[in-house]
Formats: C-alpha cells, structure tokens, sequence
C-alpha cells in the first residue's frame, strides 16, 4: 500500500548556510531498518532535484532512529541572498514526509500517524 | 549530588519576550543564558555600529533585563549568560549597568568576553598566515575584501569560564559559539577539565538542544495537534550533573511537551554529521547518546561522547553584494496558480521591455505547492500569493521592480488584490562568507565591570 513516509516517521529542516538538513526520525526501529535501506541518498537527492542541489549525502543516528541528509547548494544563495520564501529550507522535512512511499504491510499495522 | 540547572530564554533575537521571565521565575535556574545572534545578524550590528559608536548589540535583551532585575534581588543565586553584546558588548554592558542601578541591585559584577570581532584585525591577518579562504569553495577572500562589513570568530566557552572564576553574575559576550553558552557554566560549577572530552561533549549536546528555544519543548513538534497548550509554551532547562548525565525539562507549570520525539528532532536541528558537531570547545558526537523519558515532559540524555576539539575557530564573514525585492498579490478564482505565474511573468516582462534584466529573479505562487516548486505538483486551490522577488547590484533597477507590482491589480489577469501595503521596500544584501582560522590567532578578551 502506498502511504506518505510520514506514516512512519517525523522529522526536522533547517540550514547551513547555503546547504540545507533534512532529518528523517523513524517511528520505529522496524521503520528505522527499512528506512536505511529505501531513504538512500540518491533516492532523495532525485525526489529534490528540482531544487538544484549539488549533491546529498546521509548520515545515520541509529541511536535516535535518525536519518540526516546534507543538501548541499540546494538554498539559491541561503538566508542571505536566496530569493526563495523559505530561504533556510524550514518546510523541506514537512515536504520530504509527503514522498509516497510503499513498505511492508506489517510495518504500517495500527498506525494513526498521518 | 550538585546538579547545574541552565535555561535558555531566548533562542533568537526576535524571540518571545516573556519566555525569559517566567523562565526565571518558575525554573529555579542556577543560569538563564540568551541567545540572539544568527548568522547575518552581525552583519546588521555591524552597520548600526558605524553610524552610532554606542550601538551594535542586541536590544531586546536590555528590556529583558529591565524586568529580570527584580528577578536578579529575590534570586541571589541566579546568573545570566547572553551573546547580546553582539558587535559591542561594552556599550551592551554600561547599558546593562544602568539598569541595574535603577532597580537597586549594587552587587553585580558585568563580565565582558570580546575578542572575536576580526574586522579591526583584517588587513593583518590576511598578510599573516591567514587566508580566510571560503570554507566550501576555497575561494580567496581578496576577491570581496572591499565589500566585507563584519569579521568574528565563534569563540568557546573559555572566556566566559574565565569571566565567572572573576565573578562575574552576568556575562555579556559577542560571538561565541551558541553552544558555549552551555558548557561555561556546566564546566564552571561542576570543575571539569578542558580535556574532558566526554563531558564537554555531553554539556555540547545539552546547549545544541536548548539552544533554539521552544523548538524542544513542543515548537515545530510533527504532532503539532498532541502538544498541551503550545500557546503558553515553556521554555528549555538542561540539569546538567557531575558525570555529564543530563535532563532536559521546561518552565514548570507552562504549556508545550517534551519527550524523546521533541527531543530527537532538535537533536538533529541544523546538523551536517552527527558524529562530528563541531564547535570551539569539543567535536560533539550525537550518535551514542541514549534518550530516556525519565518523568513527565523530561528527558534524560546520558552516554554523551566527545572527541577533542580542532585547533581551529569558525569565523562568519558577512559582505555587501548587490540589493534585494520581494513584492506579494493575492490572486483568487478558477486557475488561481496559472494566473499567477503568468502575472509574475508579466511584470518582469514589463521591465525586460524598458531594458531592465535582473542578476536573478523568482517566481513563487505560494499555496499550490511552490516552496518546493516542482517536488511536490502543482495543487489547484481557489487563491494563492503571487511573490516576485529579483537581485541585483543596481539599487535603481531593484527601486524600479518594486513599482511594478500596483499596475498588476488593473492590468492583469482576473481575481488579484491585496495591495494594501503599498511598494515592497528594497534591502541590501549581506552574503556570508564562512571561513577557518587558527585559534592561535585569536586573542579574547575579558574585562569585568
């Protein structure tokens, strides 16, 4: 079934100057694993393409069930002269949880979380 | 078994104005600190030092303190950390002073940690052994030294430790880095060494998460709808124990949550690798810590870990480079978001045609999707906001932008309106320019008075 990644996961954006990170917080530790193995750098630097960014990369926080992707350049010159409204990437984890995702059916099995 | 309790009232200037009071009311701090500098604010601190040598520090915290004060008599204990001196801590401090004298409080010393304003320093640090090259692009700084308007390092906690041994009560600093508005004070009390890298990590960590505010305690939380009473939400306080084992609760009695989601969210706030946060005092490593929900809206955070801190400072450059617009008009009915574009197109249109092009210019049809134009498709909803913004380095070209709005309300598509608050005002833009520098070249300063 296809559901958005917020059904499994919450997350937090924000800036460095001109790169922006996007952290992606699994519900669960089942979510976390397969979460590691979906959410790859390449699969987001693909969903945010159309931002512009130079690269992705990931890093992991299994302690939090974290995922933390670097957007570098991804800002159009960041808080200081991006012509952007969100000029520090705050709504990119909200538009990132929206990606349609298609996991294993247990690990969405009495879910509320939209 | 002493425990240090810290609360940070403040997480960016322009934040909530009694947060900090009822912080110290109810939260039985050893420390309240106050954060208010952002990257480019000391860019702007900078100029409103040129044009008046008294000013250049950050404001709202004198009114804070104007009514902390007789917070600051029936509390002897409590102390207040701030960054407020931003580009003049001294000027910050002899206003600090007068408020103090008026409320009757005699006993109070006034540290002043300086040191890490570089502008002076420039010219001799680039012919020394000190580049400043872009820390992303390696680019030389000769390229722009004519533009630069504010040089400062990110000092440590160092100097804010040396400003308490000297008694300080109040500590009033420029750029230092947020987190060390943390670690002086957990170091201070709890005397630890400055190679104890595990604790002054652990005392990283709790400044990182304390450091933005109401963002751990309910701000910006995924489940906005679960969060008690966001409206009068409290702010963050870390008790910070000997072995470096901390708790991270809020204003008693106050609205907000926090819990392991609040907390691991900010965790990762504004962070590249997490193994490797670095900052003037320790490489922070956030990956080992365990979180634990130790009691209602607390947070224990143990198993910090750090590594020792690199040998050299950050250093945020900020110089002029060109003007900025942006203008906005709501535009409603059937193809509300096509329409927009179309009128955003128009207007640049209109100045193409006069000659006028501009370095960059965007277009955003906020409401359909547009923040992330092109990620998420385009939503067909009964009204967006049109938004035009363009960047240049002719001012006159930008001044001449923002008067091509109005003309869309009788000369565009139909359905826009809301132009109410007349021509979008034109800015000057500060770039940022970060940079590393040897803290062998970085001379702080601390005086108290």
């Amino acid at each position: 079934m296809t559901v958005p990644l917020s059904k499994i996961a919450h997350g937090r954006s924000g800036d460095k100057g001109n790169h922006a990170n996007v952290a992606i917080i699994a519900d669960s530790q089942a979510g976390y694993a397969w979460l590691r193995q979906f959410l790859t750098a390449e699969r987001v630097a693909e969903y945010f393409q159309p931002l512009g960014p130079s690269r992705v990369e990931r890093f992991e926080a299994a302690n939090v069930l974290g995922l933390n992707f670097m957007l570098y350049d991804a800002l159009a010159g960041g808080a200081s002269r991006s012509l952007r409204l969100d000029t520090q990437g705050k709504t990119l984890a909200l538009t990132l949880l929206r990606m349609s995702i298609d996991p294993p059916p247990e690990l969405l099995e009495g879910l509320p979380r939209e | 078994m002493k425990r240090v309790r810290i609360g940070n009232g403040c997480g960016f200037w322009g934040d909530n104005l009694d947060a900090p009071i009822y912080l110290a009311e109810r939260g039985r701090l050893d420390y309240l600190t106050l954060e208010y500098l952002a990257e480019l604010t000391m860019s702007i601190l900078a100029l409103q030092k040129q044009r008046d040598p008294q000013a250049g520090y950050a404001s709202d915290f004198l009114d804070v303190l104007t009514r902390l004060a007789p917070l600051l008599k029936l509390q002897p204990g409590l102390k207040i950390i701030t960054n407020a001196g931003g580009m003049n801590p001294a000027a910050c401090a002899t206003k600090a002073r007068a408020i103090l004298d008026r409320a009757g409080i005699s006993d109070c010393p006034i540290g002043i940690v300086g040191g890490d304003d570089l502008f002076p320093r420039l010219d001799e640090l680039l012919a020394g052994r000190h580049p400043l090259e872009h820390i992303d692009t390696h680019g030389s700084l000769s390229s722009i030294r004519d533009r630069v308007v504010s040089v400062n390092a990110y000092l440590g906690a160092k100097p804010i430790v040396s400003a308490l041994k000297q008694g300080a009560r109040i500590v009033i600093t420029g750029r230092v880095a947020d987190a060390s508005l943390t670690v002086a004070p957990a170091l201070f009390e709890h005397n630890w060494e400055w190679n104890d890298w595990d604790r002054l990590g652990a005392a990283t960590t709790a400044g990182h998460l304390i450091e933005c505010g109401a963002q751990v305690t309910g701000g910006l939380w995924c489940r906005w709808q679960d969060v008690p009473n966001l409206a009068d939400v409290g702010y963050p306080i870390a008790e910070v124990d000997l072995d470096g084992t901390f708790r991270i609760s809020k204003t008693p009695n106050s609205g907000g949550i926090v819990n392991r989601e609040t907390v691991a969210e900010q965790l990762l706030y504004e962070v590249g690798d997490p193994a490797r946060y670095l900052t003037p005092d320790v490489v922070a490593d956030f990956t080992t810590v365990a979180l634990r929900e130790s009691a209602p809206d607390e947070v224990e955070v143990t198993r910090s870990h750090g590594l020792p801190a690199t040998d050299t400072y950050k250093v945020s450059i900020a110089y002029r480079d060109g003007y900025m617009a942006s203008g906005l008009l709501a535009i409603a009915g059937p193809h509300a978001s096509t329409k927009a574009k179309r009128a955003g197109e128009m207007l640049l249109a209109r100045l193409t045609r006069i000659g006028l092009t501009f370095e960059a210019s965007h277009i955003e049809t906020i409401g359909d999707g547009s923040l992330a134009r092109g990620v998420l498709g385009v939503q067909d909803v009964p009204e967006v906001m049109l938004r035009v913004g363009v960047r240049d380095h002719s001012k006159a070209a930008v001044e001449r932008f923002t008067k091509e709005f109005a003309p869309l309300v009788t000369s565009g598509p139909p359905g826009v309106t809301g132009y109410t608050t007349g021509r979008p005002p034109v800015r000057e833009v500060f770039a940022y320019w970060p940079a590393l520098i040897a803290k062998s070249a970085i001379r702080e300063e601390v005086r108290i008075v």
